[in-house]
Formats: structure tokens, sequence, C-alpha cells
């Protein structure tokens, strides 16, 4: 089936196809969801910035290629790889099992706990198949944050499922959801930092089991890129040896 | 033959994506689906009704109103109705505080408004054209017959109309049935919401969308079939006599 | 006025990006209406059972999937492709199989379902005799349906194009859903930064509102052109 379709899609890919060329990667497209503030997210008048985009940008400097950032919906951030769309992802994608099968990963660049964040009047202490009964539990599509709900408290709270962070936000602030499950910088500076709310993170960070939260966040590349992994590889690791990356982790995080 | 059943069996271990699990979600999407859309073309047809024979209505204040309304709603994207009623719901001062809240809280009910308003504009003006397109000998006979304006709506004009509308609003069924696809936009996990989701944890879109597209063809197939039935039964007296 | 808490601009580029998706996927509709509908009324079983289960398949499933399984399945099958070129030949292309181009064929490739029953009933109220005096005449079979059947054609088609195309320029709005930034999710956005959704969304249902006006205008000229030498109706 899968093949009759894929042939039958040569008309559509052809006339879809807007250049055809080979590519040796002077020039690296790197695919980026945002807004995920504050790892990627434009600034009032529109330019990209964040700590993925910072790093990206500094290690492309460091391996000599020119780089470009592209930007696609969480939803489709994977196949966009895959039909080279772009020829990395940099998003705040958690290495896992499940994403090894399709995408090559390079080494973690950092690690980011998730956390449960909640209205400061929700009264509840810790995240639990007890407390979170009878719940709205939002989380954004097909990230490990929803699979871990899904799998963990599927069958005792309703979970909402949205396309962005934002549209998480926005139904927050409408009191539509009790409580969202998200990365820890995420929900530190969109909901605790936020003005018109007043939320809290409810119980520990959280960074296990692995299954789900995996080891941190990676570039994506597809599997037969091997050296063009490599290359980000050994960048990061000049990157951390001279300073630039404390540099940056500093500009969104703080000291540590 | 051993053959056969070995790759069958590996074509059924090696399967992450119709599991019970997935099976659940297509089944919750289902219900969702028919749901809205059985409760939106209900209540829909119970509004179009009444706004059908005022749109109808030959004095101007009373019939423009209506009109405006269908030429709104008819005249936008359901996407943008939605979105509108949806996020627009949660700014009204107060609305948290009220007893509607746990209502307007759930996507459900917003999106039920939604489609409700615009099937009931789309039937309006449906049923305005069946109306108005009553024979002028049946509404003679029935003055002749010295029955009021009321008792003739009621005998006359609206049985009749509601069988030339029939082939009408069987498309109209169908498109909301399409139309409901959208509810996944807004957090429902109805039967695209969990092609969706089932997409977005496998990247795998083949599957679970060709799997839904396959129950909603059943779904238009067998309102296509119910339609038809229908019109048998009730425009059996329009069939050209057999001597 | 238009600054709409800066988003005007944006927006407006938005209104720009929801008229040429439709105008394009307009026309590739015609393009395949026109095939189906032939195909439709030949003879031979093929194009006619293509053609039926074209239109059977497109009318029976809901057009945000049909979109959704083309667009990401669309992206996937480019993949299969440019993998078998890579792995079986060392070929390595690049394939951009972009929302707009994708939003494009999808829509096209719905309404050309829907246009191709249109003509087919348009084609079908040519009076035969028109046809076979045309014949009668000496002309050829291009001639007689560029002078006689299509012209005829259009005038009991166009009440249905206008239909169509109604309907496809809210089709349009679905777009916002794959990703594409048109006046929809531009709006959309906007509403969800400034939680003032009001704002934005009223204007974009106001601007399908005055696109569909202009376009009825535009029909009822059309089918005035048509109706020459056919009286008032």
């Amino acid at each position: 089936m899968k093949k009759l379709l894929s042939v039958s899609l040569i008309g559509l890919a052809v006339a879809a196809a807007s250049s055809a060329q080979a590519r040796d990667y002077d020039h690296v497209r790197i695919g980026v969801d945002v807004p995920y503030v504050p790892m990627e997210y434009r600034t009032a008048e529109g330019d990209l910035t964040g700590f993925d985009i910072d790093l990206g940008n500094a290690m492309c400097e460091e391996i000599g290629v020119t780089c470009e950032w592209i930007e696609q919906e969480w939803d489709g951030i994977i196949p966009g790889l895959l039909s080279r769309n772009y020829d990395a992802v940099m998003s705040s994608m958690t290495i896992n099992d499940e994403r090894r099968q399709q995408v090559l990963f390079s080494e973690p660049y950092i690690t980011m706990p998730s956390a449960w964040f909640a209205a400061s009047d929700l009264d509840i202490d810790e995240a639990n198949e007890e407390t979170l009964e009878g719940l709205t539990i939002g989380v954004q599509r097909g990230t490990l944050q929803d699979n871990y709900v899904t799998d963990n408290y599927g069958s005792v709270a309703d979970i909402s499922r949205y396309s962005t962070a934002d549209d998480m936000v926005l139904d927050m602030d409408a009191q539509r959801l009790d409580i969202v499950f998200l990365d820890f910088p995420i929900g530190q500076s969109t909901l605790v930092e936020n003005e018109d709310g007043d939320y809290v993170i409810v119980g520990e960070q959280i960074t296990e089991p692995k299954e789900y939260f995996g080891d941190g966040f990676g570039i994506a590349f597809r599997q037969r890129d091997e050296a063009l992994a490599e290359k980000f590889n050994e960048a990061l690791a000049t990157l951390k040896e001279d300073g630039t990356y404390d540099e940056i982790y500093t500009r969104y995080f703080g000291e540590e | 033959m051993p053959d056969i059943s070995a790759w069958f069996n590996d074509l059924l271990s090696g399967n992450l994506i119709f599991t019970a699990t997935t099976m659940g979600y297509y089944w919750t999407g289902l219900v969702t689906t028919t749901q809205l859309v059985f409760l939106s073309l209900v209540i829909g047809l119970v509004l179009a009704v009444p706004l059908a024979i005022l749109r109808s209505s030959k004095r101007k204040w009373i019939s423009l109103p209506v009109y405006l309304f269908t030429y709104v709603f008819r005249g936008t994207p359901l996407l943008v109705q939605l979105y509108i009623i949806y996020y627009g719901v949660v700014f009204f001062d107060g609305i948290q505080e009220s007893v509607f809240w746990p209502i307007f809280r759930e996507a459900f009910y917003p999106a039920l408004i939604a489609f409700t308003l615009n099937t009931a504009a789309y039937t309006t003006e449906i049923f305005r054209g069946a109306i108005k397109a009553t024979a002028k000998g049946e509404i003679e006979a029935a003055r002749a017959y010295g029955m009021s304006q009321g008792l003739m709506m009621r005998r006359i004009i609206i049985p009749s109309a509601f069988r030339r509308a029939l082939p009408a609003y069987g498309n109209e069924v169908i498109f909301m049935l399409h139309a409901s696809a959208i509810a996944s936009v807004v957090t429902l996990m109805d039967l695209t919401g969990a092609a969706r989701y089932v997409y977005s944890r496998f990247y795998t879109p083949f599957e679970p969308f060709l799997f839904v597209a396959l129950i909603y063809l059943c779904l238009t197939f067998a309102i296509l079939f119910f339609f038809r039935f229908l019109e048998k039964k009730l425009l059996a007296h329009l069939k050209p006599q057999t001597p | 006025m238009l600054d709409l808490q800066g988003y005007g601009p944006r927006l407006i580029e938005g209104a720009g990006v929801t008229v040429q998706l439709a105008v394009l996927s307009l026309l590739l509709a015609l393009v395949l209406g026109l095939f189906t509908a032939t195909a439709k009324m030949s003879r031979h079983w093929l194009p006619h059972g293509i053609a039926t289960v074209y239109t059977t398949l497109i009318r029976g499933v809901p057009d945000l999937v049909l979109m959704m399984l083309l667009f990401y399945g669309g992206q996937i099958g480019v993949n299969a492709i440019s993998d078998i070129l890579y792995y079986s030949y060392d070929i390595d292309i690049y394939i951009n199989f972009n929302a707009f181009a994708a939003g494009v064929l999808t829509i096209g490739f719905i309404f050309g379902a829907y246009m191709g029953e249109t003509f087919r009933g348009a084609f079908m109220a040519v009076d035969n005799g028109q046809i076979e005096a045309g014949k009668a005449y000496g002309m050829s079979g291009s001639l007689v349906f560029r002078r006689i059947r299509f012209p005829q054609m259009m005038r009991h088609a166009l009440p249905g194009l206008s239909n169509n195309w109604m309907v496809l320029l809210k089709t349009t709005a679905l777009v916002s859903v794959i990703g594409l930034t048109d006046m929809v999710r531009v709006a959309a956005e906007a509403s969800r930064a400034t939680h003032e959704p009001f704002v934005f969304l009223i204007p974009v249902a106001v601007a399908y509102l005055l696109i569909a006006s202009v376009s009825e205008w535009i029909f009822a000229r059309l089918q005035k052109r048509y109706d020459i030498g056919f009286g008032e109706q």
C-alpha cells in the first residue's frame, strides 16, 4: 500500500518540487517550532532568538557553514526532516528511543526536566493519580509530555492536546485547564513569570523514567547524515571548552 | 503456507498502530463525532423551521434579520465561527463565575454552538427555498377550504416543503459530518482528533488518516442510503405512476 | 486603523495568501473538473470507473482529513521516493513539499471532483440538436466544442461553479490547521498573543464576506454574458 501510494505521489512531488539539487552541506537548514520561550521565539521586532537559536548559530559558525532556520509545526517536525524540508531539527527535542528509530541524534546539548504547572489556588502539592483525578490536563500534542501523561494518567484525568504551547497558556488563563505538563523552563517563563496569572510549579521537576524523559535535548538529523552529526558534536565540545556555551546558557537561564 | 502465516504474525507483532489502545481512541472519536453532528443537526433543524418561516415573511423587518444571520453564517468559514465562539466566550466578564461556565469550559459546547448555528443557517435557506416553491394550487386549495394562515402553514406548506427539502437536507447532513472534522482544532478528540494523535505519536500519516477516512466514508454512505430510503418513502407519490 | 496592534500588515499578507490559494486551487479544480466530466461521460469503462471512484471518495471523506493525508502523507511519500533514489542510484535530491503547494494541490484535487459533477450536468444540458447543427455545418469536433458545447455548457454550469467557488473559498481556511499562514492563522495567532480574539477574527470574517460579495458580483456579470441570446430567465 505504502509503495503504491508513494509511487502515485511522484506526480504530486514533482509538481511541488521548487528545486532539485545535490547537497553537500555548506548550508544547513534547521527546522524549529516557535514559539517555545525561552528556547526559541520571536522578539517583538520579529527576530528569531532563544537558547537553541543562539547555540545553533554558534555551532554553525564553529563548523564553518551557514545556517538557515525554518519554522515548522511540532506535529510534522520529524516528517519534515525526513522529507528534506530541512537538514536538522534543533527545537528542544528530547532524545528518546521512540525517536531514535526515526532520526539520528547528536550528543545531548542540554538537559531539561519537565514539570507540572497550575494556578496557585488549585492547591495540590504533588501530581499523582489521586490528585489529578477528574482534572483537565493540558499537553502539547505529540510531545513526550503528551505520551507520559496519556500513558500514566489517561484513565483518571481528561487530557486536552494543543498544537502550540501558546494555546495552552491561553486556555490556562481562560480557566479551561486545571493543570499543564511542560518542559520546565517553558512553563517557568510562560506561566510562572506571566504577569496576568498566578501560577506555580506543582511538585518537583521530573526527569524519570528515562523511557519517556530520555537523555536531554539533542539535534536530530536524518539517519544517513552521520558525518554532519559528527561535525555538530565536535562543535558542541569545542564551544563547551572555550566558554561560549556557558555564556549562552547564562544569557537565558542565569547563573547556575 | 508457513511463510504466509509467519509473515502475518510479523505484521501483527510489528504493528504499533492498530492496537487495543489506538482502537480505543478511534472509538472515543467516533462517539464524539456522532454526538456532535447528531446534536447540532437536531437543534439546528428545530431552529431552522421557525427561522425559515420568518425568512419567508413579506415584512422586511421580520425577514431581514434572519437573512443577515444566514448571510453571515453561510458566508464565513465554520473554522472562523468556531474560533470566535471558543476563544471569544471566555472574554465575557464574569463568565468564569457564572452558572454557564461548566458548560463553556468544556470544548464540546462551544463547538456544538458553532456547529448548530452554522447548520441552522444553511437549513433555514434550504427550507425557505422549499417553502417558496410550494405549488400555487395547493395554497389556493387550502384557502378555498377556508383554512387560516397558521393552519395552512401547519397542514399544507410545511409538510410539503419538508418533502421537497429532503434531498438538499441530506447533502447538508453529509456536509456537517465532514465539517465536524475541525473539532480537533479546539482540543476535541473526535475521529480526526484521534487520527492526529496517533499520527503525532507514531509519525505515520497513512494508517491513521486512511483508517478514519474509511470510517467517514462508511458514515457518509450510511447517511446517503438513509436519505434515499426516506425519499423513496416520502416522495413516493411524486413518482410517475405505473399503469 | 489597519494597524491592529501591529498585526495589520501580517493580516493583509494572510489575506493575500488566502486569495492566491483560492484562485490557484480554483484553476486546478476547473482543469480536473473538465477531465473528470469528460471521463464520466466516456463510454469506456476505465476512465468512467476512475472518475467515479475519484468523485465518490472525495465526496465521502472530510476535506480536512484529505488535506492532512496529502500534506503529511505527501511529505513521507516524497521522502520514500528520494530514499529509493539515494540508496539505489546514490542521487541525493531535495524536494520541497511546501505547505502552499500542498494546500493548492489538495483543495484543487477536492474541488475537481465537485467541478466534475457540475460540468457533467452542464454538458448533458446542452441541446443535442445544437451539436448536430454544428456538425452539419462541417465544423470539426474541436470547433464544435469551442464554439457550441463549451459556451452553452458554461451557461448551465455557472450557478454550480459559483456555488463551488464559495465553498472552496471557505475551505481555504482549513490550511491554517496544517500550518500555512493564511489570514485565519494570523488572526488565531494574534488572538492568542493578545488575548483579544474579536479584534482579529471579526475583520477576518468580514474579509470573507467581502470576497464572497465581490465574487457574487463577478458571477452575476458572467451569467449575464453567457445568457445572451436566451432572454430573461
